[in-house]
């Protein structure tokens, strides 16, 4: 299996407002069509560290590769460019735009990586949007839907790309259980049946245990499961 | 690699959505852009009429011979008096002509001249125009009328009748306006008039004169040249004054100078005549573009706020454009093209408005006894202030756009999104 998202050596410092050393030496590395959650107590950096690997954030040391490409170093305009044809990204805040339609959301980054027609941009969206069940929200103003659906179109717009990896900053942090457990279902579903790789930090014990890998992190470092281990390797 | 379709799909949805503060910001510019189209085109228009008023009347450089005594009087030509302390009384004017000496090859030399636009020959007269056992004092101009139409504008100053009437017919004459109100005379009426010698003439009234000033239009009257010579019993070559016209009236000061050096003659240039009417023509240049430039600076101002605002209201929408992919520029394009698109139509509108205005005051009546042929207040609709004006809008616009959309590029997504 190949990798999709590999970190050497990752450290961060706060500067602000005393220097703190938030991430020291991470490493990792993520395997494609693996679903891996970050867990760790607050203030441990793990939202800090997938800043970083989201490439938002470039004021780190160490080296960041994405499918087997060092993506460090490289000039904003082509990070922006990676973001948008590699990367999906859901927050805790679901974060959609509010004048626009669901549709025109989950359309927006297609249309910014302009490299299907406007029709095939249309078709693929609404398809996205059936799959996760909320195909008759598409002409409805982002505002005007409830947090779950919210929470639904964020997804089908990291999807539109078809990136190579999801990436969520507690995803289901501001969901009911009932949802939650939806959103948990979506992510297993786009793993098992269309084989996407998952990054997804959260708080959620429940969530996390069922997904492939879990790793720990504590003070800024990586205390277990960074790597696969031999029995996760056998059983894939 | 931008895509334009995309930024400015965005950038009207924000503007639609927005409608208040899109309409707000257009209608500063608007106003800004509209009062000063009216502004400049009024301004410029009075300014012109009231240089015209001078400057028409007034050649740019006035050949005569003026009547004065010599400078060298007889005795500084006797060697036995040079160290004397001489004292002269009652000194008389030189003996000489009332007319320009050499005047024809002047006027064909003037004539022949690449920067003259026109020189033309006057004959100056005293008469009295008679009426009854009443003679009226008055003065007699014989000009070589259709040359005058060309350079000075003369048929503005014709009430009544053509100019063209008074080239047709020889004997004819533009009787001053306030000749004819005295003595009921109307076009088609003769005339006697008599000169200082005593001779009696009967001209035909083919048209009224009036300039404005009443003290003129009390006395003077026009004929053509060759009556008037006919009338003082002049040759063809008798010219009192010539009148000289310039493609650049900056030259009329060395050319006058060079003029009386050459030909032994008085020159007046037009700078000399009229120093003070210049001066007047900046000030008021000066105060409308202080104003209208005021007015766009503070329209830039407004927009430059509803930007700020805006960026502000959308913090967590830029920090969602960036995070799905979109550059910094893509951002920053956004906003500018919104800040763009609000001066351009504030802009249009505004030239539009500026227009209307314009009409509204160019239709407003406006009667002076100092401009005959006027009606109604002067404007000017020169399309050069309105390509200025849009220019400016735009210009403005894009300034006032780039700051806070150049603030909009640097938010760093990571902090909006995590919310610290």
């Amino acid at each position: 299996m190949g990798l999709v998202l590999k970190a050497e050596k990752i450290n961060k410092h706060f500067k602000k407002p005393v220097l703190f050393h938030v991430l020291r030496d991470i490493g990792f590395e993520v395997e494609i069509g693996e679903f891996v959650t970050i867990m760790g107590k607050s203030g441990s950096g793990k939202s800090t560290l997938l800043y970083i690997l989201s490439t938002m954030d470039t004021d780190y040391d160490g080296k960041l590769y994405l499918n087997n490409e060092l993506v460090t170093g490289k000039p904003a305009q082509e990070l922006s460019r990676i973001r948008n044809k590699n990367i999906g990204f859901v927050f805790q805040f679901h974060y959609l735009l509010s004048e626009f339609s669901v549709l025109e959301n989950v359309m927006l980054p297609a249309k910014k990586l302009d490299e299907k027609s406007h029709e095939e941009i249309e078709h693929d969206a609404i398809q996205k949007l059936t799959m996760l069940n909320i195909g008759h929200l598409a002409k409805k103003r982002a505002s005007r839907i409830s947090g779950g659906e919210k929470q639904r179109v964020a997804i089908a717009r990291a999807l539109i790309n078809n990136p190579s990896i999801l990436m969520g900053d507690e995803p289901t942090g501001n969901l009911d259980s009932y949802n939650s457990e939806n959103v948990f279902q979506i992510f297993k579903q786009l793993k098992e049946e269309q084989g996407l790789s998952l990054l997804v930090v959260t708080h959620d014990l429940d969530f996390a245990k069922r997904t492939d890998r879990i790793i720990e992190m504590e003070d800024g470092q990586i205390i277990n499961g960074a790597y696969k281990t031999e029995k996760q390797i056998q059983m894939s | 690699m931008i895509n334009w379709k995309v930024i400015l799909g965005i950038a009207k949805t924000h503007m639609v959505t927005k409608m208040k503060s899109t309409v707000t910001a257009s209608l500063g510019v608007t106003f800004g852009i509209g009062a000063y189209i009216t502004l400049v085109s009024f301004m410029t228009g009075l300014n012109t009429l009231l240089d015209d008023l001078i400057l028409n009347q007034t050649p740019h450089i006035h050949l005569y011979n003026e009547i004065e005594p010599s400078a060298k009087q007889p005795i500084s030509f006797v060697d036995n008096f040079e160290d004397a302390f001489n004292i002269v009384h009652s000194i008389k004017p030189k003996q000489s002509q009332t007319k320009i000496h050499n005047a024809l090859p002047i006027l064909s030399y003037l004539r022949k001249d690449e920067t003259v636009r026109g020189a033309t020959p006057q004959v100056r007269t005293q008469i009295f125009y008679l009426s009854g056992s009443i003679e009226l004092g008055g003065s007699l101009t014989g000009i070589d009328v259709m040359e005058e139409v060309r350079l000075s504008n003369l048929q503005d100053y014709i009430v009544k009748g053509t100019p063209e009437a008074l080239r047709n017919y020889d004997s004819g004459i533009l009787l001053g306006a306030g000749v004819a109100k005295k003595m009921s005379l109307d076009v088609g009426d003769r005339v006697q008039i008599s000169t200082a010698k005593g001779d009696v003439f009967p001209l035909k009234i083919v048209g009224i004169y009036q300039s404005g000033i009443a003290e003129v239009d009390n006395v003077q009257s026009f004929a053509n040249v060759k009556t008037v010579q006919r009338i003082l019993g002049e040759a063809e070559n008798y010219i009192t004054d010539i009148n000289v016209k310039l493609f650049d009236m900056n030259l009329a000061v060395p050319m006058a100078k060079q003029l009386s050096r050459q030909f032994k003659i008085k020159a007046t240039d037009i700078k000399e005549a009229n120093a003070q009417f210049e001066t007047g023509t900046t000030i008021r240049n000066l105060i409308t573009y202080s104003v209208s430039v005021t007015l766009l600076i503070v329209a830039g101002f407004g927009i430059y706020n509803i930007l700020n605002m805006l960026i502000y209201e959308k913090m967590k929408d830029i920090a969602i454009l960036k995070a799905t992919g979109f550059s910094g520029r893509d951002v920053q394009l956004i906003f500018m093209s919104q800040a763009v698109l609000i001066g351009a139509i504030g802009g249009v509108s505004g030239l539009l408005i500026g227009l209307g205005l314009s009409r509204v005051i160019d239709n407003v009546a406006f009667e002076t006894e100092a401009l005959p042929t006027i009606t109604t207040y002067p404007v000017n609709y020169n399309p050069w202030f309105y390509i200025i004006g849009i220019t400016f809008a735009l210009i403005s616009t894009f300034v006032a756009g780039y700051l806070p959309s150049n603030k909009a590029r640097k938010i760093d997504p990571v902090r909006i999104i995590r919310g610290t």
